[in-house]
């Protein structure tokens, strides 16, 4: 379950954002700059909001009220950035290491290198990678901390369109292979229809609508789709 | 036939003491005021940014006076040092003292420069992974502000070798003690007859003075590049 009611400003933008949803995998969607990444970096504790409450699967992250506000180290969310943010003098397995749980075992390091196909690329720095893999790592990075749930920032925006088939097919993988909250930033329909079950469309800080995934597609056009042929 | 004279040698090994000492063991506390001044906000930070400054502008024999003042015999800080014996005032240690408080500020602008420059993205992705300020600081900040380190490093030690107004006052000119390299050449040009070894001194203080700086300018110019590159 995810509650998020949340209050905060950035320059001249507000946003006011109440979503209640029952969903393993919520989609934030909306256009550029209505405040889907503002929401993300609340729930990660990266902005503080002016007043609200944050409560993932029970947890309380954040609460004006009872004034709860858990440090971002301590939330156990794995973030997923948009600009991946590895970091550039570790090499791949240094950063794949570096929030690694302590209840982690070499198994589970080897399981998400392997779900990830990044075998390969373990001694390589971050500027030796290509776009998909650097965000294949930083998905991992942020698997191996086995997070409470996955926050994802536009994990397909910027890159060409091999690498972007490529990202979502693990991205399809994970959903079908982890019981993991998700939450979803996108202001794309085809990585919203495969990653999410339910969507909360979000315009200048406002919630407008909150469908479960099937109206959600119903409501799109064929062109809201143009790679939908292509990736399945 | 040596080189330099015995007296040279003397002034030139105590001179690469002092400043090695003195250097390093102001570094913990110019890292941490670099810090400071990098990554938080607080009431008085101009002020407090001047103060450190203040060895940069003040003329030389005003600082050194002002140790003379504090750590003197009878100064405030030094009568309680004498008593613990643990004197610095007219000996090496006072002049590594001297020459700690005339690099500081060079430490300081270069360092704060080296930690301006590290994204605070990667701090904050850091921060995620459940680093907390130390962790962050220690894995991501430091070793990526590395190159300006070592060029604040090398500035600093040629500042601190250079070094002659505050240490003169301070801690007069005492052969095997205090008399460091400047001390030693301005001695030599009063001397008839010390042209030669005033000669001799001036090449080694230059060469000491292009070594650093062409160290400090090619740990710059490669950090630049080696941004340059992550940015591209």
């Amino acid at each position: 379950m995810i509650e998020l009611s949340i209050a905060l400003e950035r320059g001249e933008f507000s946003l006011e954002l109440a979503v209640a949803s029952p969903a393993r995998a919520l989609a934030l969607f909306g256009p550029s700059g209505c405040g889907k990444t503002s929401t993300l970096l609340a729930i990660a504790g990266l902005l503080q909001p002016r007043r609200g409450r944050i409560v993932i699967d029970g947890r309380v992250l954040f609460d004006s009220a009872t004034d709860v506000d858990v440090p971002t180290a301590r939330r156990n969310l794995g973030m997923v950035f948009q600009d991946a943010r590895l970091f550039p003098h570790l090499d791949v397995r240094e950063n794949l290491r570096y929030g690694m749980a302590r209840k982690a075992t070499a198994t589970v390091f080897d399981d998400v290198v392997q779900l990830l196909d990044l075998p390969a690329l373990l001694k390589r720095k971050p500027g030796q990678l290509s776009g998909g893999q650097i965000r294949r790592v930083a998905i991992g990075r942020a698997l191996l901390r086995q997070p409470h749930a996955l926050l994802l920032d536009e994990p397909l925006a910027n890159l060409h369109r091999e690498a972007r088939e490529e990202v979502l097919e693990h991205l399809r993988g994970l959903k079908r292979g982890l019981a993991l909250t998700t939450i979803l930033v996108s202001h794309q329909p085809e990585e919203v229809v495969a990653l999410a079950d339910s969507v909360a469309r979000i315009e200048d800080g406002r919630l407008v609508a909150l469908d479960g995934i099937g109206v959600f597609r119903a409501s799109l056009r064929p062109l809201d789709m143009p790679a939908s042929r292509a990736t399945g | 036939m040596d080189v330099l004279t015995h007296a040279e040698t003397v002034a030139l090994a105590l001179s690469f003491k002092v400043s090695l000492v003195g250097v390093f063991a102001s570094l913990p506390v110019a890292i941490a005021c670099a810090w400071l001044l990098a990554r938080t906000r607080f009431f008085g930070k101009p002020l407090f940014e001047g103060l450190l400054l203040l060895p940069l502008i003040l003329p030389p024999v005003v600082t050194g006076y002002i140790l003379l003042l504090a750590f003197g015999h009878h100064g405030a800080i030094g009568r309680w040092l004498d008593a613990a014996g643990l004197s610095i005032a007219f000996r090496w240690t006072g002049a590594a003292l001297a020459a700690a408080v005339m690099a500081f500020p060079l430490l300081v602008v270069a360092l704060r420069n080296a930690f301006e420059s590290v994204d605070r993205k990667l701090e904050h992705a850091a921060a995620t992974l459940g680093a907390g300020p130390w962790r962050i600081f220690f894995s991501i900040t430091l070793p990526l502000s590395l190159r300006g380190l070592v060029a604040g490093l090398a500035l600093a030690f040629a500042r601190a070798f250079g070094e002659f107004g505050a240490t003169i006052t301070f801690v007069s000119s005492i052969p095997g003690q205090t008399r460091t390299l400047p001390i030693a050449l301005y001695e030599l040009i009063s001397t008839p007859g010390g042209e030669a070894g005033a000669l001799r001194l001036t090449l080694v203080a230059v060469a000491v003075a292009l070594l650093a700086s062409l160290v400090a300018a090619l740990m710059l110019l490669r950090g630049g590049t080696r941004r340059s590159e992550a940015e591209a």
